[in-house]
């Protein structure tokens, strides 16, 4: 029932383009076959990393500082803050699957991810522009949001396309991990900024922006497209795409993603519990998330590669699993360094054995000409669940206090698992 | 392109970078030595109305005083940098987040703006409170929420008694009695605290369970119990019989907040005549006025008065400013 990624199965030679006059083949890229340059891993793999290490470098300054500039030089209340943060949501969902679309119509995934690329870069000198009129910067967070939605599918399918079949999960492994290093040295670098030059926000958004075009550049000069000599009815419709949903496999997989999606529930309660049981000094508590930053970035191409052979859908699930010991440690009996270390271990382990593992199992299931669009369609769903899960715990939280919400989630979250377990198609994958 | 032509243009461009940004931060750092600091601002000279300049440049953020009589004169700014602050009696309590990793610092200031203590909490400065006596120290820090779609988020206030040395860290242990009965909850949040002239009775806000509650509070005794719902940022009056606070009159993010005054006594609130929304601790200018600071359409602060009955219009007191604190003639 699986598509096999077809064209990559074939013996290399088979790569060639058909005809050298067929419009969408680029001239040389595509036919050099896989360069294997660092520990199996394709160059191109390795040079669209390294776009998202900078571009998180770029994006992370700005996630850091933007509360306090926001709220202590704009002079917006934090409610309004908030308010700022959730608007849009339902756009920037349409455009991420629009962008896989074109990105597979037209083949044109290295353009699309690059225009994305461009429109976040871009954003960084709107948040000076906007100053601090509500609407305007309202508009410059939800056209980042745009650029990030859009280059998130295309950036997958050519890391997939960019990829053998049975190295899809150390390749996203490799890329996340770099894209992780990106996030962990953002905030870093914004605070050392503003260590030079306290108060100036202005010089945080001038260099984020300036690291974000450096990441342009970079995209444009070392990542090669992948574009495949289509016949004319190959040229991928909105029918087809949405006729993945028809597709068993891929429909299952969504259900489980959105169905463990849903229970998901959000970072802040690992610190906040670890913190309650804890009670560290408010002052490390900004360091927590390092930690589990930290373990992702070591473990996800470890993960990538258990993945590859173990299955990557088990792998999936057991991430979940990791995520449920970790809650599960956090309302145990071992206090302590212990219990900081295992929780922050487990909850780097979660992201490790679901992010990139995720589309590395997607992969294959769509053939290469809906292969963007697919992984957006997941990717949307995905943050719509997310999305779900946190407007349902805050009602819980609301209705029956924290503790119990979280032992009725932390429930959910198991029941979802099973669940999971029965609808993914775990033995399929690994005989496809 | 060839490899090599490539690199170099890589090379070239991230030179560029680097040069801009360096560039940039050289200009802003000469900026912000350039000037700032206009004069010597202390906090036991009566009669004037300290603040946060708010006003662009490189005074931005500083702590500057007005005469009081005289609030439209030309400001005072000192060189001491906050994103929040308070004074009263001869002591100043200025909050800012900075560090490498970032978290509230919290400076205990003398009248000549030497640091007394510094205590390190989590999360962005909020709201800072001195008693008139300068004896006791409160503030509140606020942790953004586990999501941007909850418009509540967690806080954490601090007492510290500046005679003894004793800090609080966090005042969620103090036993409530809400409606008459003990209460205990995991979403209990306490903010806005306010002390009355005793140095023992205090009032703040608590919020369970999507409610906020005005309470007042007693140190020695470390009790407290509920007034009355729907009360956020309490602000004694120096007389002691009234309390400015802002009140919660509509559901959206927009304009959620109108600052009322509570009569202790008869426990009737009066709304004050400012129409905006104020997200604000407020603070008493006299018996009979209370001011606040007030984003502007457009960008910055100003700080307004209004009268305290509820009559009249609010005027303009201090442009580019917030955090206001007026200080009182020692006794």
């Amino acid at each position: 029932m699986y598509i096999s990624t077809s064209r990559a199965a074939r013996p290399p030679s088979s790569e060639a383009p058909a005809a050298p006059a067929a419009p969408v083949v680029p001239a040389a890229p595509v036919t050099s076959g896989r360069r294997r340059a660092w520990a199996g891993v394709d160059s191109n793999v390795l040079a669209l990393g390294s776009v998202s290490l900078v571009t998180d470098i770029s994006s992370e300054m700005i996630t850091a500082v933007l509360p306090m500039y926001v709220i202590f030089t704009l002079g917006l209340s934090p409610l309004q803050f908030g308010a700022l943060n959730g608007m849009y949501f339902g756009v920037t969902a349409l455009v991420r699957v629009a962008g896989g679309h074109a990105a597979d119509r037209w083949q044109r995934r290295k353009l699309v991810a690059g225009s994305g690329y461009a429109l976040s870069a871009l954003c960084k000198l709107g948040l000076l522009a906007a100053g601090s009129s509500v609407p305007a910067l309202g508009a410059v967070i939800a056209a980042d949001r745009t650029g990030k939605g859009l280059r998130t599918g295309p950036r997958d399918a050519l890391i997939s396309l960019s990829s053998t079949p049975e190295t899809l999960g150390r390749s996203f492994g490799a890329h996340r991990a770099l894209d992780t290093t990106g996030a962990f040295l953002g905030p870093l670098a914004a605070f050392a900024l503003l260590l030079a030059t306290p108060g100036r926000y202005d010089t945080v958004f001038v260099a984020s922006f300036c690291i974000a075009a450096f990441a342009c550049v970079i995209l444009a000069l070392f990542v090669r497209d992948r574009r495949q000599p289509l016949e004319q009815h190959e040229r991928a419709t909105v029918r087809d795409v949405l006729g993945l949903l028809l597709r068993p496999g891929f429909r299952r997989v969504g259900i489980g993603v959105l169905l463990l999606g849903a229970v998901t529930l959000s970072d802040s309660f690992v610190y906040l519990l670890i913190q309650q049981r804890l009670d560290i000094s408010a002052e490390y508590f900004p360091l927590l998330p390092l930690g589990t930053t930290g373990v992702y970035l070591l473990m996800a191409m470890p993960l990538g590669q258990l993945a590859d052979r173990l299955g990557r859908l088990r792998v999936f699930v057991a991430g979940y699993g990791a995520l449920l010991l970790a809650y599960l440690a956090l309302f145990g009996p071992v206090g302590g360094p212990v219990l900081v270390i295992t929780t922050l271990v487990l909850h780097g382990l979660f992201y490790a054995a679901t992010d990139g593992v995720l589309m590395a199992a997607i992969g294959p299931m769509v053939p290469e000409h809906l292969r963007a669009a697919g992984m957006s369609l997941i990717q949307t769903g995905q943050s719509l669940a997310t999305l779900a899960s946190s407007v349902l715990f805050g009602a819980a939280w609301s209705a029956w206090g924290l503790h119990t919400a979280l032992a009725v989630a932390l429930t959910v979250l198991a029941v979802a698992i099973a669940a999971a377990l029965m609808t993914l198609p775990l033995r399929e994958e690994s005989t496809a | 392109m060839s490899g090599r032509n490539r690199l170099l243009i890589l090379l070239v461009t991230a030179l560029v970078a680097a040069t801009t940004v360096t560039g940039y931060v050289l200009r802003s750092r000469a900026d912000s030595a350039a000037g700032g600091a206009s004069g010597i601002v202390r906090l036991d000279m009566s009669g004037q109305i300290l603040f946060r300049d708010t006003s662009p440049g490189a005074s931005f953020g500083r702590i500057a005083s007005v005469p009081r009589d005289r609030p439209d004169a030309a400001r005072t700014t000192g060189t001491v940098l906050c994103d929040r602050l308070y004074a009263a009696h001869g002591t100043g309590i200025c909050m800012q987040r900075k560090g490498p990793v970032p978290s509230t610092h919290v400076t205990v200031l003398d009248r000549d703006l030497h640091q007394v203590r510094q205590v390190k909490t989590e999360g962005f400065p909020n709201r800072a409170r001195v008693s008139a006596s300068g004896a006791m120290l409160s503030w509140t820090t606020f942790v953004q929420g586990d999501s941007y779609l909850r418009d509540d988020f967690s806080t954490r206030t601090s007492i510290l008694d500046t005679r003894t040395g004793h800090l609080v860290n966090s005042i969620e242990q103090i036993s409530l009695t809400l409606d008459g009965k003990p209460y205990h909850a995991a979403d209990l949040n306490y903010w806005g605290v306010t002390f009355a002239s005793d140095d023992n009775t205090f009032y703040a806000t608590a919020r369970t369970s999507g409610r906020t509650y005005l309470i007042q509070g007693d140190l020695r005794k470390w009790t407290a119990h509920t007034l009355r719902t729907n009360v956020e940022c309490p602000s004694l009056s120096p007389d002691n019989t009234r309390i400015v606070f802002k009140k919660r009159v509509n559901a959206s993010a927009n304009r959620p907040w109108r600052l009322y005054v509570l009569d202790l006594a008869t426990m009737k609130e009066t709304p004050l005549a400012e129409e905006h929304s104020v997200d604000d601790q407020a603070a008493w200018l006299d018996d009979h006025t209370v001011m606040y600071g007030l984003p502007r359409h457009g960008g910055g602060w100003d700080v307004w008065s209004a009268p305290a009955d509820g009559s009249g219009a609010p005027r303009l007191l201090i442009h580019d400013a917030n955090s206001p604190a007026a200080v009182t003639p020692q006794r």
